[in-house]
């Protein structure tokens, strides 16, 4: 038992020894954990820099945009992608990138650079919206609500799961669409109208899955009991991709009216103090680059940032996207989130 | 030469502890430091906004609430249960033990939908009542409901306390009670007079895992709770993530550790005072005989069926079923890997990364937990501290241990931040007090008489070991294994921290496809639980079977 622990003991510290010897063409990607792409495009990046490329998961995005700030003084990785938004202000106040002017990014859709200071470059972007069970609406000779606020009346009474804004990222950010469609002040703020939802029979759960595939209902299938969620405006088009008969059509919806979305766009940034900056350039005009554009719906349910881009068939046939999504000022979101999301709370849970 | 021997004695006595001091303490108190001394001066005010508010206050109320809770009601199940499974000798014993170990492995999210296909308004258990009663309105509504905590907490804990109080009781065989009932106690004073004050060091010390485990809750909250319900973890995890309030989240921590380990002090002086040494004797478990007996098994017997075979039969039923028909495509679907993307492997393939990191884990969990048992055995002065000191790791919210490792283990020699190692070693250090929990009891109740006579008769201090305590501390040995074996195969939250394609274990697959729309990915999800669940079923049968290979029954 003894000689075991030690020898144990041993190949721990041998084992982690050799993790310090860094070589210098190594390129370190920290991104949160729904990260995905396909082997290949990484592949023909590398061949054609000569960098070889890590890929650091680090938890959701708050977490690691959080690791990232707490290891300003040590970055672990060259690049941090995937802070979205909701994130951004927090990430940009704790100075942890180092600005970059990419060549490539004339391509991309206008209004999509938060400021013009470089430091972040916009990726992808998806959209928060309400989701519906099709077969339910249409058998039921329901409409489909046309704004928030229709959600209050008594024809959706009972049909609607959100999710948490504390504790869920699509949460938050439907949370947001209603702040930017009420405001957070006056006499008929974002407050009243969750309490007139709530009235309306509200169901909220944690997370996603919980929503999604816990309580939202599907036609044909067995699920939960609600026709109306709160998910993505890609969910639609990925059911379809991911379902066994491809080409029997959509079974779900999304709904993309006026103000009804909140958009989430993500930004990939150098991290200042990066040990290799150059190749990290390199792989921020990569991430512009058509072959990465192009994969990103099928790999992580987004759209690209650049305009110029074919969608695959899928996405061009099923996917709607919002023409005019709800809108908060990130530093607005970084400065209230707290008591937007505490005043929540107490209404919601009294 | 003796005292060469003592000196590397000494030597192994301190591993655990470094292993401690280096994976748990030097994290923990880094991130403290930078969370309380942004400054480099003390702010304590985090302190001041927890202690002034009620909503902090009630928080902390009801998670020490719910943990009693469900600790109660865990020992009284399992209590009974234990008794049965010691005291008589039935077909698929062992394997029953075994798989009640089950629920230990599953994701909380997995097993919220196996609670809903059971429990929920459209649940099987509903239907049948509706039917049978011929009932209006669903007569069960426990969705999101202190109810549905508890009975989750006692689904995942159950094993924990029914196997520790087994494998102590066994070890301490029925002469007492046979004495007793030949001086005429009857079944009422044989429990409070005998069992009861028998068992209460194993009960204690499973009570104390299950109500920690209860304490620090927080997917059985956050989901089957819904959003009225929040522990302190929940809190911890929403101001360190969502909010970046370190000093918060760090003055939350805190108070956990605190509670936790006020909550330890009572628990070790109370066992100190309850602690019997008895002979220990062959376990001779009898066959049931009376009409009385039979039933006492049969009601244990489906007493775990409902409370934990149910569920976990609900989701195997959820993952071949599709509409009604018979669909085994997303088991067939798991050994290739679906998308050419990097970090997608095959399904298959994480079973193999999460039985090496499983392996590593136990091993060393096991042998760091033995070493540390016989430290807090010996009863010094220090040693009396040790107990809790091994319990800390539990009690430690795992957003605020995470951002320690990244701020502690950040410079060579020890840069752990990218590297696989991570896991085996958060895996170990939860681990840790499963081992010690399962073997001190035992250990304890060794009489110091039997290694003295050993040591008279001419035994080496490594013969008497070998000999002695072993073959005692086998079941408790063995049960420590299988929750250090389930722990690492069912923990996640470490192996979402590095990318590598090794490190993607079953649960980070589980999560990657419940974090996709489309029924088939969710569907694969399913499947690869009831995978999980396989696994791990295996891996119990391999260790009981090595258990009885290898130290044999004394």
């Amino acid at each position: 038992m003894i000689p075991r622990a030690i020898s144990i003991l041993l190949l721990v510290f041998i084992a982690v020894c050799p993790v310090s010897a860094q070589e210098a063409e190594r390129l370190v990607v920290l991104t949160h954990d729904s990260f995905a792409m396909t082997e290949e495009v990484l592949a023909a990046f590398e061949a054609e820099s000569g960098v070889s490329v890590e890929i650091l998961r680090s938890g959701d995005a708050g977490q690691m945009v959080n690791q990232a700030i707490l290891s300003k003084n040590n970055p672990l990785g060259d690049l941090l992608y995937g802070v979205d938004n909701t994130f951004l202000s927090r990430a940009l106040a704790a100075e942890i990138f180092a600005p970059y002017e990419s060549p490539v990014l004339e391509f991309v859709r206008e209004g999509f650079l938060p400021d013009d200071s470089f430091r972040v470059t916009p990726i992808d972007f998806g959209d928060v919206c309400l989701n519906y069970d099709i077969a339910y609406f249409e058998s039921n000779e329901l409409e489909l609500p046309e704004s928030l606020s229709d959600l209050t009346k008594a024809e959706y009474r009972g049909l609607l799961v959100a999710e948490n804004p504390a504790t869920s990222s699509p949460g938050l950010a439907f949370l947001l669409a209603t702040i930017a469609e009420f405001g957070a002040e006056g006499d008929y703020n974002y407050l009243d109208y969750w309490q007139d939802l709530a009235a309306n029979d509200l169901l909220v759960v944690d997370g996603w899955t919980d929503a999604y595939y816990g309580e939202f209902m599907v036609t044909g299938r067995e699920s939960g009991t609600r026709p109306l969620v709160v998910s993505y405006a890609s969910s639609p088009p990925a059911e379809v991709y991911y379902s066994e008969d491809p080409d029997a059509g959509a079974i779900t919806g999304a709904i993309v009216g006026d103000n009804m979305c909140f958009r989430q766009v993500e930004y990939v940034g150098i991290l200042a103090g990066a040990t290799n900056e150059a190749a990290a350039r390199l792989f921020v005009d990569f991430m512009l680059s058509p072959a990465f554009q192009e994969e990103l719906p099928l790999n992580m349910f987004v759209f690209p940032v650049r305009e110029d881009i074919m969608l695959p068939a899928v996405f061009a046939e099923h996917a709607l996207i919002p023409e005019n999504p709800a809108f908060v000022e990130p530093a607005d979101i970084e400065a209230n989130r707290e008591d937007w999301v505490q005043a929540w709370m107490e209404v919601m849970l009294r | 030469m003796m005292r060469r021997a003592r000196q590397l004695w000494v030597i192994v006595f301190f591993i655990p502890l470094a292993f401690l001091g280096l994976f748990y303490a030097y994290p923990l108190l880094s991130i403290f430091d930078v969370s309380l001394r942004p400054a480099g001066i003390l702010d304590l005010s985090a302190f001041v906004r927890l202690l002034s508010s009620d909503y902090y206050i009630g928080t902390l109320l009801f998670t020490v609430y719910q943990a009693a809770l469900s600790t109660v009601v865990t020992l009284v199940l399992a209590t009974p249960c234990a008794f049965v499974f010691a005291r008589y000798q039935f077909r698929g014993k062992t394997l029953l033990l075994s798989l009640a170990t089950l629920p230990f492995v599953l994701p909380t999210v997995v097993v919220a939908l196996a609670f809903a296909t059971l429990l929920g308004k459209d649940g099987t258990l509903n239907d049948l009542l509706m039917a049978f009663f011929t009932l209006e309105s669903t007569p069960i509504q426990l969705e999101r409901s202190l109810a549905m905590i508890i009975i989750a907490h006692v689904f995942y804990n159950f094993a924990v306390a029914l196997r520790i109080m087994t494998s102590y009781w066994s070890s301490l065989g029925f002469r007492v009670e046979e004495a007793a009932r030949c001086l005429g106690a009857d079944e009422l004073a044989l429990w409070r007079d005998i069992r009861l004050p028998l068992i209460r060091p194993a009960m204690l010390s499973a009570g104390v895992l299950v109500f920690i485990f209860s304490f620090t809750s927080f997917g059985v909250i956050l989901i089957l709770g819904g959003i009225r319900f929040a522990t302190l973890e929940v809190q911890i995890y929403y101001q360190a993530v969502n909010m970046f309030n370190l000093p918060l989240a760090a003055a939350l921590s805190l108070v956990q550790i605190l509670s936790m380990l006020f909550m330890m002090m009572i628990y070790t002086s109370t066992q100190k005072r309850l602690q019997l040494t008895l002979a220990s004797s062959a376990a001779v478990a009898k066959r049931p005989r009376t009409l009385l007996e039979r039933l006492c098994v049969s009601l244990c017997v489906a007493l775990i069926a409902v409370l934990l075979f149910a569920p976990l039969l609900a989701l195997v039923v959820r993952s071949v079923l599709v509409a009604g028909q018979l669909d085994l495509a997303n088991f067939a679907s798991l050994v290739e890997k679906s998308r050419g993307s990097l970090l997608f492997i095959a399904p298959i393939e994480s079973v193999f990364n999460s039985l090496r990191f499983a392996l590593i884990a136990m091993c060393a969990a096991l042998s760091l937990g033995l070493i540390a048992s016989y430290m807090i055995e010996r009863r010094g002065r220090w040693s009396r501290l040790l107990d809790p000191l091994f319990m800390l790791p539990l009690a430690t919210s795992a957003v605020t241990l995470g951002f320690g490792f990244i701020i502690a283990l950040d410079e060579p020699p020890l840069n752990l931040r990218a590297s696989w190692l991570i896991i085996p070693i958060s895996h170990t250090l939860v681990a840790l007090p499963f081992v010690i929990r399962s073997v001190l009891p035992s250990l304890r109740a060794i009489p110091a008489s039997l290694r003295e006579a050993a040591r008279t008769l001419g035994a080496k201090p490594v013969d008497a070991l070998l000999t002695i305590d072993l073959p005692l501390l086998g079941r408790g040995i063995a049960v420590g294994a299988t929750f250090a074996f389930t722990v690492s195969m069912g923990e996640f939250g470490a192996s979402l921290f590095v990318a590598q394609r090794e490190s993607v274990t079953i649960p980070v697959v589980i999560y990657r496809l419940l974090g996709d729309p489309g029924f088939a990915s969710y569907r694969q999800s399913l499947a690869m639980s009831v995978l999980l669940m396989l696994v791990c079923a295996s891996g119990f049968v391999i260790i009981e079977r090595l258990r009885i290979a290898g130290v044999g029954e004394f």
